[in-house]
Protein backbone atom coordinates (compact mmCIF):
# COMPACT_ATOMS: atom_id res chain seq x y z
CA UNK A 1 0.00 0.00 0.00
CA UNK A 2 2.90 2.47 0.85
CA UNK A 3 4.44 1.38 -2.49
CA UNK A 4 0.56 2.09 -4.01
CA UNK A 5 1.05 5.46 -2.74
CA UNK A 6 4.41 6.36 -3.98
CA UNK A 7 4.10 5.58 -7.80
CA UNK A 8 1.07 7.29 -7.16
CA UNK A 9 2.56 10.54 -6.40
CA UNK A 10 5.12 9.38 -8.96
CA UNK A 11 2.95 9.26 -11.77
CA UNK A 12 1.28 12.79 -10.70
CA UNK A 13 4.95 14.35 -10.27
CA UNK A 14 6.15 13.26 -13.48
CA UNK A 15 6.16 15.15 -16.72
CA UNK A 16 7.42 12.71 -19.17
CA UNK A 17 5.10 10.65 -20.21
CA UNK A 18 6.81 7.42 -20.89
CA UNK A 19 8.04 7.54 -17.60
CA UNK A 20 4.41 7.91 -16.57
CA UNK A 21 3.29 5.02 -18.48
CA UNK A 22 6.22 2.84 -16.81
CA UNK A 23 4.95 4.03 -13.27
CA UNK A 24 1.56 3.15 -14.31
CA UNK A 25 2.72 -0.68 -15.45
CA UNK A 26 4.01 -1.10 -11.93
CA UNK A 27 1.02 0.33 -10.59
CA UNK A 28 -1.22 -1.98 -12.00
CA UNK A 29 1.02 -4.92 -10.65
CA UNK A 30 0.81 -3.70 -7.46
CA UNK A 31 -2.89 -4.03 -7.47
CA UNK A 32 -2.73 -7.61 -8.92
CA UNK A 33 -0.67 -8.29 -5.51
CA UNK A 34 -3.24 -6.58 -3.77
CA UNK A 35 -5.82 -8.55 -5.60
CA UNK A 36 -3.68 -12.06 -4.71
CA UNK A 37 -3.87 -10.56 -1.30
CA UNK A 38 -7.56 -10.78 -1.24
CA UNK A 39 -7.39 -13.90 -2.70
CA UNK A 40 -9.07 -12.87 -6.17
CA UNK A 41 -6.79 -14.70 -8.25
CA UNK A 42 -9.32 -14.13 -11.43
CA UNK A 43 -9.03 -10.47 -11.04
CA UNK A 44 -5.27 -10.42 -10.54
CA UNK A 45 -4.93 -12.01 -13.52
CA UNK A 46 -6.98 -9.72 -15.62
CA UNK A 47 -5.29 -6.94 -13.75
CA UNK A 48 -2.02 -7.63 -14.35
CA UNK A 49 -2.67 -8.42 -18.28
CA UNK A 50 -4.94 -5.82 -18.98
CA UNK A 51 -3.96 -2.90 -16.88
CA UNK A 52 0.41 -4.23 -17.03
CA UNK A 53 0.03 -5.55 -20.09
CA UNK A 54 -2.57 -4.39 -23.25
CA UNK A 55 -2.53 -0.95 -21.56
CA UNK A 56 0.92 -0.19 -21.27
CA UNK A 57 1.45 -1.22 -25.29
CA UNK A 58 -1.90 1.10 -26.27
CA UNK A 59 -0.19 3.58 -24.14
CA UNK A 60 3.29 3.65 -25.64
CA UNK A 61 1.60 3.34 -29.48
CA UNK A 62 -0.24 6.31 -28.96
CA UNK A 63 2.61 8.34 -27.63
CA UNK A 64 4.37 7.14 -30.41
CA UNK A 65 1.76 9.05 -32.26
CA UNK A 66 2.45 12.31 -30.40
CA UNK A 67 4.72 14.19 -28.29
CA UNK A 68 6.29 12.82 -25.39
CA UNK A 69 5.85 15.90 -22.86
CA UNK A 70 3.33 16.56 -21.01
CA UNK A 71 1.35 20.11 -22.17
CA UNK A 72 1.52 23.03 -19.10
CA UNK A 73 -2.22 23.55 -17.89
CA UNK A 74 -3.86 26.51 -19.93
CA UNK A 75 -6.68 26.76 -17.28
CA UNK A 76 -6.39 27.33 -13.58
CA UNK A 77 -6.13 24.47 -11.45
CA UNK A 78 -8.89 26.11 -8.64
CA UNK A 79 -12.08 24.14 -10.82
CA UNK A 80 -10.70 20.41 -11.00
CA UNK A 81 -9.27 20.61 -7.56
CA UNK A 82 -12.38 21.82 -6.08
CA UNK A 83 -14.33 18.53 -7.98
CA UNK A 84 -11.78 16.25 -6.61
CA UNK A 85 -12.13 17.84 -3.84
CA UNK A 86 -15.56 17.42 -3.46
CA UNK A 87 -16.20 14.34 -4.60
CA UNK A 88 -13.55 12.97 -2.63
CA UNK A 89 -15.27 14.34 0.74
CA UNK A 90 -18.80 12.95 -0.61
CA UNK A 91 -16.79 9.10 -0.98
CA UNK A 92 -15.41 9.87 2.66
CA UNK A 93 -18.82 11.14 4.21
CA UNK A 94 -20.64 8.05 2.74
CA UNK A 95 -18.02 5.41 4.24
CA UNK A 96 -18.94 5.02 7.33
CA UNK A 97 -22.71 3.97 5.91
CA UNK A 98 -21.18 0.53 4.65
CA UNK A 99 -21.64 -2.48 6.34
CA UNK A 100 -18.12 -3.54 7.96
CA UNK A 101 -15.91 -5.98 5.69
CA UNK A 102 -17.66 -9.17 5.50
CA UNK A 103 -20.12 -8.53 7.92
CA UNK A 104 -22.57 -11.02 7.99
CA UNK A 105 -26.59 -10.27 6.23
CA UNK A 106 -24.98 -8.13 3.41
CA UNK A 107 -26.26 -9.94 0.49
CA UNK A 108 -22.81 -10.97 -0.93
CA UNK A 109 -21.66 -12.83 2.39
CA UNK A 110 -25.22 -13.98 2.97
CA UNK A 111 -25.39 -15.61 -0.55
CA UNK A 112 -21.85 -16.56 -1.03
CA UNK A 113 -21.87 -20.10 0.71
CA UNK A 114 -25.11 -21.18 -1.17
CA UNK A 115 -23.48 -20.78 -4.53
CA UNK A 116 -20.23 -22.60 -2.65
CA UNK A 117 -22.11 -25.13 -2.24
CA UNK A 118 -24.30 -25.33 -5.37
CA UNK A 119 -21.53 -25.20 -7.67
CA UNK A 120 -20.43 -28.42 -8.10
CA UNK A 121 -23.61 -30.66 -7.40
CA UNK A 122 -24.90 -28.08 -10.20
CA UNK A 123 -22.43 -27.72 -13.10
CA UNK A 124 -19.92 -30.04 -11.67
CA UNK A 125 -17.12 -27.03 -12.13
CA UNK A 126 -15.04 -26.41 -8.84
CA UNK A 127 -13.92 -22.81 -9.19
CA UNK A 128 -16.66 -20.90 -8.56
CA UNK A 129 -16.01 -17.49 -9.88
CA UNK A 130 -16.04 -19.29 -13.81
CA UNK A 131 -20.02 -21.28 -13.04
CA UNK A 132 -21.22 -17.97 -11.37
CA UNK A 133 -19.47 -15.54 -14.09
CA UNK A 134 -20.78 -17.90 -17.10
CA UNK A 135 -23.59 -19.81 -15.95
CA UNK A 136 -25.30 -18.32 -12.86
CA UNK A 137 -24.66 -14.58 -14.46
CA UNK A 138 -24.69 -15.61 -17.70
CA UNK A 139 -26.81 -12.45 -18.76
CA UNK A 140 -24.26 -10.57 -17.39
CA UNK A 141 -21.72 -11.85 -18.79
CA UNK A 142 -22.93 -11.91 -22.43
CA UNK A 143 -23.57 -8.27 -21.88
CA UNK A 144 -19.93 -7.72 -20.72
CA UNK A 145 -18.76 -9.13 -24.01
CA UNK A 146 -20.60 -6.77 -25.94
CA UNK A 147 -20.05 -4.12 -24.06
CA UNK A 148 -15.93 -5.69 -25.83
CA UNK A 149 -17.34 -5.57 -29.12
CA UNK A 150 -19.17 -2.19 -28.87
CA UNK A 151 -15.42 -0.96 -27.60
CA UNK A 152 -13.44 -3.06 -30.82
CA UNK A 153 -15.96 -1.52 -33.31
CA UNK A 154 -15.77 2.04 -31.90
CA UNK A 155 -12.24 1.99 -32.14
CA UNK A 156 -12.05 0.78 -35.81
CA UNK A 157 -14.64 3.31 -36.72
CA UNK A 158 -12.66 5.74 -35.11
CA UNK A 159 -9.29 5.15 -36.43
CA UNK A 160 -9.37 2.80 -39.36
CA UNK A 161 -8.98 3.43 -43.07
CA UNK A 162 -8.15 7.38 -42.45
CA UNK A 163 -7.07 9.11 -44.94
CA UNK A 164 -3.12 9.36 -44.40
CA UNK A 165 -1.79 12.89 -43.84
CA UNK A 166 -4.41 14.72 -46.15
CA UNK A 167 -3.15 13.14 -49.45
CA UNK A 168 -5.58 12.71 -52.13
CA UNK A 169 -6.19 9.57 -53.96
CA UNK A 170 -5.08 7.83 -51.14
CA UNK A 171 -8.58 6.69 -49.26
CA UNK A 172 -8.96 3.67 -50.59
CA UNK A 173 -5.50 2.00 -49.32
CA UNK A 174 -6.36 0.18 -45.84
CA UNK A 175 -4.21 1.44 -42.74
CA UNK B 1 14.28 -3.12 -32.19
CA UNK B 2 14.36 -5.34 -35.32
CA UNK B 3 17.62 -5.74 -35.21
CA UNK B 4 18.02 -6.77 -31.31
CA UNK B 5 19.05 -10.30 -31.51
CA UNK B 6 18.49 -10.83 -27.91
CA UNK B 7 14.74 -9.55 -27.98
CA UNK B 8 14.45 -11.30 -31.10
CA UNK B 9 15.66 -14.69 -29.49
CA UNK B 10 13.86 -14.49 -26.35
CA UNK B 11 10.91 -13.62 -27.70
CA UNK B 12 10.94 -17.02 -29.95
CA UNK B 13 11.00 -19.03 -26.60
CA UNK B 14 8.69 -17.17 -25.00
CA UNK B 15 5.79 -16.67 -27.93
CA UNK B 16 5.03 -20.35 -27.61
CA UNK B 17 4.79 -20.38 -23.79
CA UNK B 18 2.92 -17.84 -23.52
CA UNK B 19 0.09 -19.49 -26.25
CA UNK B 20 0.01 -22.34 -24.74
CA UNK B 21 -0.66 -20.49 -21.31
CA UNK B 22 -3.31 -19.16 -22.95
CA UNK B 23 -4.62 -21.97 -23.93
CA UNK B 24 -3.88 -23.51 -20.63
CA UNK B 25 -6.30 -20.36 -18.83
CA UNK B 26 -9.03 -20.88 -21.04
CA UNK B 27 -9.44 -24.55 -20.52
CA UNK B 28 -8.52 -24.70 -17.24
CA UNK B 29 -10.30 -21.91 -16.19
CA UNK B 30 -13.14 -24.57 -14.90
CA UNK B 31 -10.38 -25.81 -12.30
CA UNK B 32 -8.10 -22.87 -11.66
CA UNK B 33 -8.47 -18.96 -12.07
CA UNK B 34 -8.98 -17.66 -15.26
CA UNK B 35 -11.42 -18.21 -18.31
CA UNK B 36 -12.00 -16.70 -21.43
CA UNK B 37 -11.50 -13.22 -21.16
CA UNK B 38 -7.82 -13.63 -18.94
CA UNK B 39 -6.99 -16.44 -22.34
CA UNK B 40 -7.82 -13.84 -24.79
CA UNK B 41 -6.08 -11.35 -23.20
CA UNK B 42 -2.80 -13.28 -23.36
CA UNK B 43 -3.36 -14.77 -26.54
CA UNK B 44 -3.58 -11.18 -27.65
CA UNK B 45 -0.61 -10.70 -25.71
CA UNK B 46 0.89 -13.20 -27.58
CA UNK B 47 0.58 -11.38 -30.99
CA UNK B 48 1.28 -8.14 -30.14
CA UNK B 49 4.87 -8.84 -28.46
CA UNK B 50 5.28 -11.05 -32.03
CA UNK B 51 3.98 -7.90 -33.32
CA UNK B 52 6.28 -5.26 -31.52
CA UNK B 53 9.63 -6.89 -32.08
CA UNK B 54 9.30 -8.57 -35.68
CA UNK B 55 7.59 -5.46 -36.52
CA UNK B 56 3.63 -5.26 -37.91
CA UNK B 57 3.27 -6.67 -41.14
CA UNK B 58 4.53 -9.51 -39.55
CA UNK B 59 2.19 -9.91 -37.04
CA UNK B 60 -0.54 -8.97 -39.67
CA UNK B 61 0.61 -12.54 -41.81
CA UNK B 62 -0.21 -14.16 -38.50
CA UNK B 63 -3.44 -12.79 -37.98
CA UNK B 64 -4.75 -10.76 -40.73
CA UNK B 65 -6.87 -7.62 -39.93
CA UNK B 66 -9.70 -9.03 -42.05
CA UNK B 67 -10.16 -12.45 -40.00
CA UNK B 68 -9.45 -10.21 -36.59
CA UNK B 69 -12.66 -8.27 -37.52
CA UNK B 70 -14.54 -11.09 -38.32
CA UNK B 71 -14.02 -12.91 -35.16
CA UNK B 72 -15.08 -9.63 -33.01
CA UNK B 73 -19.00 -10.22 -34.00
CA UNK B 74 -18.47 -13.97 -33.62
CA UNK B 75 -17.08 -14.33 -30.62
CA UNK B 76 -20.82 -12.53 -29.33
CA UNK B 77 -22.31 -14.26 -31.98
CA UNK B 78 -21.13 -17.75 -30.42
CA UNK B 79 -22.23 -16.56 -26.75
CA UNK B 80 -25.94 -15.72 -28.23
CA UNK B 81 -26.20 -19.04 -29.93
CA UNK B 82 -25.75 -21.15 -26.93
CA UNK B 83 -28.42 -18.74 -25.39
CA UNK B 84 -30.95 -19.54 -28.09
CA UNK B 85 -29.44 -23.11 -28.32
CA UNK B 86 -31.15 -23.36 -24.32
CA UNK B 87 -33.95 -21.86 -25.34
CA UNK B 88 -34.52 -24.55 -27.85
CA UNK B 89 -33.75 -27.39 -26.15
CA UNK B 90 -37.04 -26.06 -23.91
CA UNK B 91 -35.82 -23.29 -21.06
CA UNK B 92 -34.72 -19.93 -20.92
CA UNK B 93 -32.62 -17.85 -22.65
CA UNK B 94 -28.75 -19.06 -21.73
CA UNK B 95 -30.06 -22.53 -20.55
CA UNK B 96 -27.12 -25.02 -20.27
CA UNK B 97 -28.95 -27.76 -18.72
CA UNK B 98 -30.66 -28.97 -22.21
CA UNK B 99 -27.38 -29.09 -23.89
CA UNK B 100 -26.78 -32.78 -22.66
CA UNK B 101 -27.98 -35.28 -21.75
CA UNK B 102 -27.64 -35.36 -18.02
CA UNK B 103 -27.65 -31.35 -16.47
CA UNK B 104 -23.72 -31.62 -15.33
CA UNK B 105 -22.98 -32.24 -18.58
CA UNK B 106 -25.16 -29.63 -20.34
CA UNK B 107 -23.71 -26.71 -17.62
CA UNK B 108 -20.47 -27.77 -18.74
CA UNK B 109 -20.69 -27.32 -22.10
CA UNK B 110 -22.76 -24.44 -21.53
CA UNK B 111 -19.87 -22.94 -20.15
CA UNK B 112 -17.14 -24.68 -22.30
CA UNK B 113 -18.84 -22.74 -25.49
CA UNK B 114 -19.81 -19.45 -23.62
CA UNK B 115 -15.85 -19.17 -22.58
CA UNK B 116 -14.99 -19.46 -25.96
CA UNK B 117 -17.34 -17.02 -27.63
CA UNK B 118 -15.83 -14.39 -24.47
CA UNK B 119 -12.71 -15.89 -25.94
CA UNK B 120 -12.68 -14.93 -29.70
CA UNK B 121 -14.20 -11.71 -28.81
CA UNK B 122 -12.18 -10.33 -26.44
CA UNK B 123 -8.63 -11.84 -28.15
CA UNK B 124 -9.87 -10.16 -31.66
CA UNK B 125 -10.81 -6.54 -30.37
CA UNK B 126 -7.57 -6.43 -27.88
CA UNK B 127 -5.85 -7.28 -31.05
CA UNK B 128 -8.14 -5.14 -33.57
CA UNK B 129 -7.18 -2.12 -31.41
CA UNK B 130 -3.61 -2.59 -31.57
CA UNK B 131 -3.82 -2.53 -35.23
CA UNK B 132 -5.84 0.25 -35.15
CA UNK B 133 -3.26 2.37 -32.91
CA UNK B 134 0.06 0.94 -34.35
CA UNK B 135 -1.07 1.38 -38.20
CA UNK B 136 -1.41 5.01 -38.06
CA UNK B 137 1.85 5.45 -36.68
CA UNK B 138 3.28 3.94 -40.79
Amino acid sequence: MTLLAAVTIGIIRARDLISVVVLLGIYSFLMATVMVILDAVDVAMTEASVGAGISTVLMLGTLYLTRIEEARPVHSVVLPLFVAGATAAVLLWATPEMPPFGSPGVPVVAAGPDYLGRSVPDTGIPNVVTSTLASYRGFDTLGETVVIFTAGIGVLVLLKRLPRGGRGGDTNTKV
Amino acid sequence: MRLDIVLRVATKFILPLMLVFALYVQFHGDYGPGGGFQAGVIAAATIIVYGLIYGLPAALRIAPPGLVETMIPLGVLIYATVGVVGMLTGGNFLYYSGLAHDQVHGQEWGVFLVEAGVFVTVFSTMLAIFYAFAGRGR
